[in-house]
């Protein structure tokens, strides 16, 4: 009977675990539905951008204020994780704060945990205060009615019950402590729970110990919850952070890649040696010949994929894009949301088709994201920017746009001339060639 | 009618010469009214510097960069292969441009089509002329003007280029004045993208609009731009605001060849 609690616990790991582990498989899977693209090239840059970006946050503090206070978050979250470690210990082996031989050390870490959660605290309340009371704008703009707008808010919920598990937990603790009850040897310094801890005075010590007990429980399970809650959330950002900002487009932003696939076409016009009848046989007889442009997320390349899932949906780049601030439709944040929820129903029609995915008759293109959006991207740049973890919303709209340009000739009339223009006369307007020059001999 | 000496690579070629430096006008720097008299402001400059600089004249045909923007690709990538045939043939290594969408596209998407060269930005080009003292700037006429700067997309977060347009007006003894979003946050005129050649999309308000607010803010006596389509979208919006008759939009190059009485 001694052992029923490791076993459950253990159980209870197991499970949280797995379905964790099932989650990842499949998020893996979905994002390699996407192209295939290399960016493994100077991998000491990218190593630079991960460790600046994503674990030092440097493009956080852009915005002070919501960047400092994330910083608490994001420092507490990851620093309490060491306690979760000696939980997870405890809890299969039946030990009790089993790192507290580390004596003074630990005395060290259980303190600076407590002051981190206050501050976890104070910041989650603030966010919530953003959020919910002060409404600032990109939190409360339309691409985040219904789900995404909950999520926003249980995570915060979830972060600030967990933080109140640990400083409760920490609290019976001490007071059993003092007591020198059972095996609540003294280990660890409590420098906010202590205020907690006369809560307890005149309570029956059993109880107490039945409260410690329930808060541990309920901490290790709602770090479990939370575990398998992100594959459902924009908190995804948390883990996928890391590669995203690794796998970052290196380049000048203003360099947009060259189709190879239609370099070739273009080379074999271009080349007057070129057999037209000899031209370039698939080496697959097979072989779907691939769409210029993106349609649907399958089109799109697995960082793309990737930049998806990783949104945070913080609106940043919204907040700062010419044609939204303008009224126009097109949202940066929105084309990212879309492309994760399409690629999200993609991969359950996998799941329910036996792994294969069956034509559903619908696409990312119209669908989800229209061309009055597309076609209002100047692309400027600026989300791409602001971006806190490195996502390009430009490089999607720019696919979407080749391929209603390049599949379905479907550009506004005026670009149609425009590249008229181009073509036959070497400028977007209708000047000959031959004038190119005159500006030299004009007053 | 005043005396510039533009030559063409074809006449550099027919007397056995190569230029230093290769200037690529570009679409609106050719045909365009407003961007033509940055053009030549650029000439005089260079001309008064005495550097050996050519054109392509007849022989340039746009970059590609609107269609590339608009999407596509086949023309886009058709324009530049044709570019670079030009440009290789002539050996062209060092190449000037006042546009900065001209200055992105041959920078950053010719090289992998096989064209390879040193492509700087008038402004950056400007700036080395200075620091190697081959040219001199006075304030001039802009002495304690106020003056404010709108990045273009192309040159700053594009690019990353956005001390050597500052460098030029602080030379002038203007007082640089900076918008409240500037450099990395500096909000688009409304231009790029190929936004240039269509209406834009049902909204509340012109982009260019919103950012002539912007710069306005400032109260400045100029706005200097960097760019021909940045230059032509602030200047059709400070008409809409009514202030034509005491802000000037004036490209930096334009300030330069203006103090000197060029
Ligand atoms: S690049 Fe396009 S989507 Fe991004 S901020 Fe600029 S206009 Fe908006
Ligand atoms: S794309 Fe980047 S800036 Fe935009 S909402 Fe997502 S995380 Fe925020």
């Amino acid at each position: 009977m001694a052992y029923l609690d490791n076993i459950f616990f253990v159980i209870l790991l197991a499970l949280g675990g797995g379905y964790f582990a099932m989650n990842v498989k499949k998020l893996i899977r979905n994002i390699k539905l996407g192209r295939d693209i290399n960016r493994t090239d100077n991998p000491s840059a990218r190593w630079h951008n991960m460790a600046l970006i994503a674990l030092g946050q440097s493009k956080m503090v852009r915005r002070p204020v919501a960047g400092i206070l994330h910083i608490f978050v994001y420092v507490g979250f990851v620093i309490i994780n060491i306690e979760v470690l000696e939980i997870v210990i405890d809890g299969i082996f039946g030990t009790h704060r089993v790192f507290s031989f580390l004596g003074g050390f630990y005395s060290f870490l259980i303190g600076s945990f407590e002051i981190l959660a206050l501050l976890v605290i104070v910041a989650v309340v603030t966010f919530l205060i953003r959020r919910n009371i002060v409404k600032l704008k990109r939190f409360i703009h339309s691409d985040l009615k219904g789900w995404p707008k909950s999520d926003a808010n249980y995570i915060l919920y979830i972060e600030t019950v967990l933080m109140v598990f640990f400083l409760v937990m920490n609290a019976a603790d001490y007071h059993l402590q003092l007591l020198g009850f059972g095996d609540y040897h003294h280990a660890g310094a409590f420098p906010i729970s202590q205020f907690i801890q006369p809560i307890f005075n005149g309570m029956d010590s059993g109880v107490v110990m039945m409260i410690e007990r329930a808060v541990w429980w309920m901490h290790i399970i709602g770090i479990l919850f939370f575990l398998n809650y992100l594959y459902y959330s924009k908190h995804l950002h948390i883990l996928l952070a890391f590669p995203n900002t690794w796998y970052a487009d290196l380049n000048p932003k203003g360099q947009f890649d060259n189709l190879e696939s239609v370099t070739n076409e273009v080379k074999l016009m271009m080349d007057p040696n070129a057999d037209p009848f000899a031209a370039a046989p698939p080496a697959d007889e097979n072989a779907v010949p691939q769409k210029f442009g993106a349609q649907d997320v399958q089109d799109l390349n697995w960082v793309q994929l990737m930049n998806a899932y990783t949104c945070t949906e913080c609106g940043r780049c919204t907040s700062s894009c010419p044609a939204n601030i303008t009224g126009k439709k097109l949202s940066p944040r929105k084309i990212m949301m879309d492309t994760r929820d399409r690629l999200e129903e993609v991969g359950r029609n996998i799941d329910a088709n036996k792994g294969v995915f069956v034509p559903d008759n619908k696409t990312l293109l119209n669908d989800y994201i229209t061309p009055e959006e597309l076609w209002a991207c100047t692309s400027c740049n600026a989300c791409v920017e602001e971006c806190p973890v490195n996502i390009s919303p430009l490089s999607i709209i720019i696919d979407m746009r080749r391929y209603l340009v390049m599949e379905q000739s479907a550009a506004p009339m005026s670009l149609n001339a425009m590249m008229t223009n181009v073509e036959n006369n070497g400028a977007p307007w209708q000047y000959s060639q031959q004038d190119r020059l005159n500006w030299k001999n004009e007053n | 009618m005043e005396n510039l000496t533009v030559p063409t690579m074809a006449e550099m070629l027919a007397t056995g010469q190569q230029p230093e430096v290769l200037f690529w006008v570009g679409c609106a720097g050719s045909f365009d009214d407003r961007a033509k008299k940055i053009t030549k402001a650029f000439v005089r400059i260079l001309n008064r510097a005495g550097v050996s600089f050519a054109v392509l004249g007849t022989e340039e045909s746009c970059t590609g960069d609107p269609a590339k923007r608009a999407g596509n690709e086949f023309l886009f990538q058709m324009q530049a292969m044709m570019n670079i045939e030009v440009l290789n043939a002539y050996e062209a290594k060092k190449i000037v441009t006042a546009c900065p969408h001209c200055f992105n596209t041959l920078k950053n998407e010719y090289p992998q089509l096989g064209g390879q060269y040193e492509v700087i930005h008038h402004t950056q080009f400007l700036k080395s002329l200075l620091d190697e003292g081959r040219l001199t700037i006075e304030g001039g006429q802009f002495k304690g003007k106020k003056i404010t700067f709108h990045d273009p997309c192309y040159l700053g977060r594009a690019n990353n280029i956005y001390e050597a347009p500052r460098d030029l007006i602080e030379k002038l003894d203007a007082e640089l004045v900076e918008m409240k979003r500037s450099k990395a946050n500096g909000l688009c005129c409304g231009a790029g993208g190929a936004q240039m050649f269509k209406d834009a999309e049902p909204g509340n308000k012109e982009v260019n609009i919103e950012r002539t607010e912007d710069a306005l803010e400032t109260q400045p006596q100029i706005i200097a731009a960097a760019c021909p389509f940045c230059n032509t979208m602030m200047t059709d919006g400070v008409k809409a605001k009514e202030r034509e008759a005491d802000v000037k939009v004036m490209d930096v190059a334009e300030l330069i060849a203006n103090a000197q009485d060029l």
